[in-house]
């Protein structure tokens, strides 16, 4: 029996970027509880030793070779830009850095 | 407890650029210092409907790294997405490999001689994209806003991670150096700091001497040069000592250096450690390598730095010191050896001539060998000049400066600079002789047992023949004509 | 005037009887009079009507392209066409223009075809009654108050209202066979990797196909000749040759054996009188001398679970590009770059797709990604065995293709739990990547019911061979649907 607590749900749609207004969110919390109840079914499932299918189809790795095509027109780049400054995005001042 | 008290551990993760053409999954150049946006694929900006295709170059860089770090090349892994919200990181997820990196264990060895050389284990290196670049500095993106450019985003990163196994900022820096040089030596990285194809983060953490278990660590991230390296670690010891010297317990955090104040500050808690929600990346098959590729690659395998030196001091006889030099970068050890090969003085007289002239001669002129316009042909050319006496130290010296700059035939050098030295016993003996008549009393002292005197009347015959006579041959006309 | 199949639309181009313009006005015209049923969401009628034009001079100077050459087609609004908008039903890409075309867009233009416009689907493909579209909901022709299915249900309709001969569909649950059966059209789910999907939309990356939706199987064998083949800029498209699929239209299936999947024919999951016409179809197909066992897909009741974790994770992740910052909508007055990414998302998507991102987003989360995802990665590999045990008594599987009929617009709006059953055939086909194809095989109550056959991998040719056999036999997709009022 699956149970998600308000919590559960705030902290995953943080993670997702995703603001969920009050009834909104409660909906979201019952929607989620039922589909989690309907897939705890697959925990009684026996799948030991059973190796997972992370793609249907078995390649050899493709790869291409190393060469610089044409980039793209930068003006292109920003076309569907919100906001841009010459052909740089433009986004609210972030203060730290992340990543590598 | 005393400052003493504490055993220092220090772990290094270093982000290096590989050197291609185009970037890991998109067919975009690598370049550096293009205005923003101009080295951009549809696949770099994230568009809906994009797919990722591997660079098969990195693969064979990939392998060359493990081989010449002693390590195992993986051969089935794994590119997983590292999922995270970051405006330089167009995806929303890293193309990354979590567990099934493609390179597992090794070693570096840093501090050749000295107390022993020590191994410094390397835990894993995998491939991963890079992001790209936000602006924040206010003048450029205004006081409001930052300006990405994806120019940087999916350029090919191996990250290399290492063991906790320094104990000291020296033993990091030495490691970066070697690690920095092994990859510049088998044409995996140009490594140039500047351009950001060498980036370090360290984890730094202190436990008392004698205790096994790991203290909390810090991560110092984005460390852009060896000296911040060793700094930004010496002042997080001293941070942490403090904390520990007054009771308190070091907080998991990442911190960030200021090469101003050179002190290490917190940037963020790392209580609520992120999410990542990794899992293999569904647009991509697994990275398979097979044993004749791992073979492949061995065979064209250059020789490493290390085997070099170990080699250059047993064949060439030189010191442990100059082999050191000398391997420190696979041009000039290459320059140097074919310059060996191109005379028949010995190595060592041409290790002299490449120690102390040619690096001068580059560093006076803020040059690196590789743009240098000397020769090995013509350096060895040169030496032989002043061996076979022809030519004068101090003028050979000149000439090295000259043809580092030009480049050129040191024989036709000589001759236009009217540097052949003097030997002609007619044009030198005259010298002597005149020197000799000029200071009597010099004569004197040198025939009543002061020996040193003669190097007066050298000098004066080096003077006079505008320092092109042959010493050797000065010398001996002198002690002929003064016995 | 209702567009005619593939087939007889080239015939009458070849006769001269129409021109590619001719077809094409038709076509337009035909949307404007269907445009209740808000199939087609955008149309490109100058740029149409010069690719007819130039269609029409090739035909005079006798230099076709293909068989498609100067056929009016709609793409499904989630592959991409440069200086084109693609949507995907979203609005948080309500202003998007592509500035590259999808490879399946590069081989229609190449075979000669001419795109008319785009065809409504579910919001970013998460759906099956394409009721999620910021366009608002398509209709079924053969029931305006009724759904078409979905996630590609402008596609099916436009064929089945006669607006176009043929449309592209995409396929990760079922989204090109469940809205062709309920539409009363032909619609083929490739083998995984058999068309690229550089320049689709990815939802679920893993599952994604391209497909065709027509009147008839050898329509349908003609367009996955034009779209199928190896990409290098997709790195799961398969290096295998394509077959001619026309050529394997023989109209012979003795010889061949149809496994019925007793876990499919469960009376308690499907319509009874959907189930009587699925095994009257079956029937047929044996009166022409194929014969039917019965075999068994011990897992298959795993399969609706374990394709929604899956699916879900991997779309979360898929959608994390969609942030307000390179393109697409953008709230206004942000305080800060979270600020923007969450009133951009929350604004930008409609509620089935962030139920699906958060799912997926729980799914993949720390603590549960053994539990759940990787646990339906490893049903996966079960429901794969099951398939290869089941193919090594048949040729060919046959299902129903959806357990009931079309249903009301706006009846499951609240209950996302039955609407994801309505897949519950046709998921397992992605799961395991088998093609498979929908073919009408009756009516209930005035609604089409469709016949769901699946396939090996790389298997297109049986598939379409006794589609099309039993499209010879019977006349069930030759049904029209009534004309608007």
């Amino acid at each position: 029996m699956a149970r998600i607590s308000r919590q559960q749900v705030d902290r995953i749609a943080e993670l997702a970027r995703l603001s969920l207004e009050g009834e909104e969110a409660e909906a979201m919390e019952r929607d989620l509880e039922r589909i989690l109840d309907y897939v705890a079914d697959l925990q009684a499932l026996d799948t030991e030793g059973v190796t997972p299918t992370a793609h249907a189809i078995a390649l050899a790795t493709p790869v291409r070779p190393d060469e610089a095509a044409a980039p793209m027109d930068p003006e292109l780049v920003v076309s569907n830009a919100p906001e841009s400054s010459g052909t740089a995005f433009v986004v609210p001042k972030v203060v730290e850095e992340e990543g590598s | 407890m005393s400052r003493d008290g504490y055993e220092v551990v220090i772990g290094l993760e270093v982000h290096t650029h590989l050197a291609t053409e185009s970037k890991l999954f998109s067919p975009a150049p690598v370049r550096y210092g293009d205005p923003p946006n101009h080295d951009v694929s549809p696949v770099d900006l994230a568009l809906p409907g994009v797919l990722p295709v591997l660079n098969e170059q990195v693969i064979d860089l990939a392998i060359r790294f493990g081989l010449a770090i002693h390590g195992e090349v993986n051969r089935r892994s794994i590119f997983a997405r590292k999922n995270y919200f970051y405006p330089d990181l167009p995806k929303g997820y890293q193309i990354s490999q979590f567990e099934e990196p493609v390179i597992i264990g090794g070693y570096v060895e840093i501090n050749p001689g000295d107390d022993g050389s020590r191994r410094i284990g390397l835990t894993r290196a995998h491939l991963e994209e890079d992001a790209g670049k936000s602006i924040h500095d206010a003048a450029v993106a205004g006081a409001d806003d930052s300006l990405i450019d994806l120019n940087r985003a999916g350029v090919p990163l191996l990250e290399i991670v290492s063991e906790p196994d320094l104990r000291s900022s020296e033993e990091a820096g030495a490691y970066l150096r070697a690690l920095r040089s092994i990859l510049r030596y088998i044409g995996v990285s140009h490594g140039d700091m500047e351009k950001g194809q060498f980036r370090c983060d360290a984890n730094v953490s202190l436990r008392p001497r004698g205790e096994e278990q790991l203290g909390t660590r810090t991560e110092t991230k984005n460390i852009n040069s060896f000296s911040n390296v060793e700094a930004a670690i010496d002042a997080e010891v001293e941070r942490q000592a403090e904390i520990l010297d007054d009771g308190g317990d070091v907080v998991q955090a990442t911190m960030a250096f200021d090469p101003v104040t050179r002190r290490t500050r917190v940037l963020r808690l790392k209580e609520n450690s992120d999410d990542y929600r990794y899992f293999p990346d569904p647009d991509l098959v697994p990275l398979v390598i097979s044993e004749a590729q791992i073979e492949q690659v061995r065979g064209s395998l250059p020789e490493l730095p290390a085997a070099k030196r170990v080699r250059f001091q047993e064949d060439h006889g030189l010191a442990e010191g100059d082999a050191a030099i000398l391997t420190a970068s696979r041009m000039l050890a290459d320059f140097y050896e074919e310059a060996v090969g191109a005379t028949s003085q010995s190595a060592t007289t041409v290790a002299k001539w490449v120690l102390r002239d040619l690096l001068r001669a580059l560093k006076i002129r803020e040059c690196e060998i590789e743009d240098a316009k000397v020769t090995p042909a013509s350096l060895a050319a040169l030496i032989d000049l002043v061996e076979a006496g022809r030519l004068t130290v101090k003028s050979a010296q000149e000439l090295v400066a000259e043809l580092v700059a030009e480049g050129g035939d040191p024989v036709a050098l000589m001759s236009e600079r009217g540097l052949e030295a003097v030997s002609d016993a007619g044009l030198i003996g005259s010298a002597v002789d005149e020197a000799i008549d000029a200071h009597p009393e010099v004569v004197s002292s040198f025939q009543e047992g002061d020996q040193k005197a003669i190097n007066f009347l050298m000098g004066r015959v080096m003077q006079k023949t505008q320092g092109k006579a042959n010493p050797g041959r000065v010398r001996e006309l002198l002690l002929e004509k003064l016995s | 005037m209702r567009a005619s199949s593939l087939a007889e639309s080239r015939a009458r181009l070849d006769s001269g009887e129409a021109s590619s313009v001719e077809l094409l006005d038709a076509s337009l015209t035909r949307a404007q009079e269907c445009a209740d049923l808000c199939a087609v969401v955008g149309v490109r009628p100058a740029a149409a009507r010069a690719e007819a034009e130039a269609a029409d001079l090739r035909r005079r100077e006798g230099r076709l392209r293909s068989p498609l050459d100067g056929i009016p087609v709609v793409l499904k609004d989630n592959m991409v066409k440069r200086g084109e908008p693609t949507t995907c039903g979203s609005r948080i890409l309500e202003s998007f223009v592509s500035p590259y075309d999808a490879t399946v867009v590069e081989k229609l233009e190449e075979a000669g075809a001419v795109v008319i416009g785009r065809s409504n689907m579910d919001e970013f493909a998460m759906g099956s009654s394409t009721e999620s579209s910021c366009y608002g909901p398509a209709r079924n022709p053969w029931d305006r108050t009724r759904i078409c299915g979905g996630s590609s249900g402008g596609s099916a309709a436009a064929v089945a209202a006669g607006i176009v001969p043929a449309a592209l569909g995409s396929d990760t649950g079922g989204s090109i066979r469940q809205p062709a059966g309920l539409c009363g059209v032909t619609g083929l789910k490739p083998t995984y990797g058999r068309v690229s999907r550089w320049g689709l939309v990815a939802f679920a990356s893993s599952l994604d196909q391209i497909g065709p939706l027509a009147c008839t199987a050898e329509d349908c064998a003609w367009l996955l000749s034009a779209i199928a083949g190896h990409d290098h800029r997709d790195s799961t498209s398969l290096p295998e040759p394509v077959p001619d699929f026309a050529a394997a239209l023989s109209g012979d299936v003795s010889g061949l054996t149809i496994g019925l999947p007793r876990e499919c024919f469960v009376e308690e999951g499907v319509d009874g009188d959907v189930l009587a016409a699925v095994h009257a179809g079956v029937a047929e197909l044996e009166s022409a001398g194929a014969r039917v066992v019965e075999v068994s897909l011990p897992h298959s009741r795993y399969a609706i679970a374990t394709y929604y974790l899956i699916a879900t994770a991997e779309a979360s992740s898929n959608l994390a590009r969609f942030d307000g910052v390179r393109y697409g909508r953008r709230a206004e007055n942000t305080r800060d770059i979270d600020d923007l990414y969450r009133r951009s998302r929350s604004e930008g998507f409609g509620a089935e797709v962030k139920r699906r991102i958060l799912l997926g987003t729980y799914v993949l989360s720390a603590g549960y990604y053994d539990a759940y995802y990787r646990k339906a990665q490893q049903v996966r590999t079960l429901l794969r065995g099951d398939f290869e045990q089941a193919f090594s008594h048949c040729d060919v599987l046959a299902t129903p293709t959806s357990p009931e009929i079309a249903f009301a617009l706006g009846d499951r709006s609240d209950d996302p739990i039955r609407m994801y059953l309505s897949d519950v055939y046709t998921v397992t086909a992605n799961l395991v990547g088998v093609p498979g194809i929908s073919v009408p095989c009756g009516h209930v109550s005035g609604l089409p019911v469709g016949l769901q056959l699946l396939g090996r991998s790389l298997d297109e040719e049986t598939l379409l061979r006794i589609a099309d056999a039993f499209q010879r036999r019977t006349d069930h997709h030759l049904q029209s649907s009534p004309e608007p009022q």
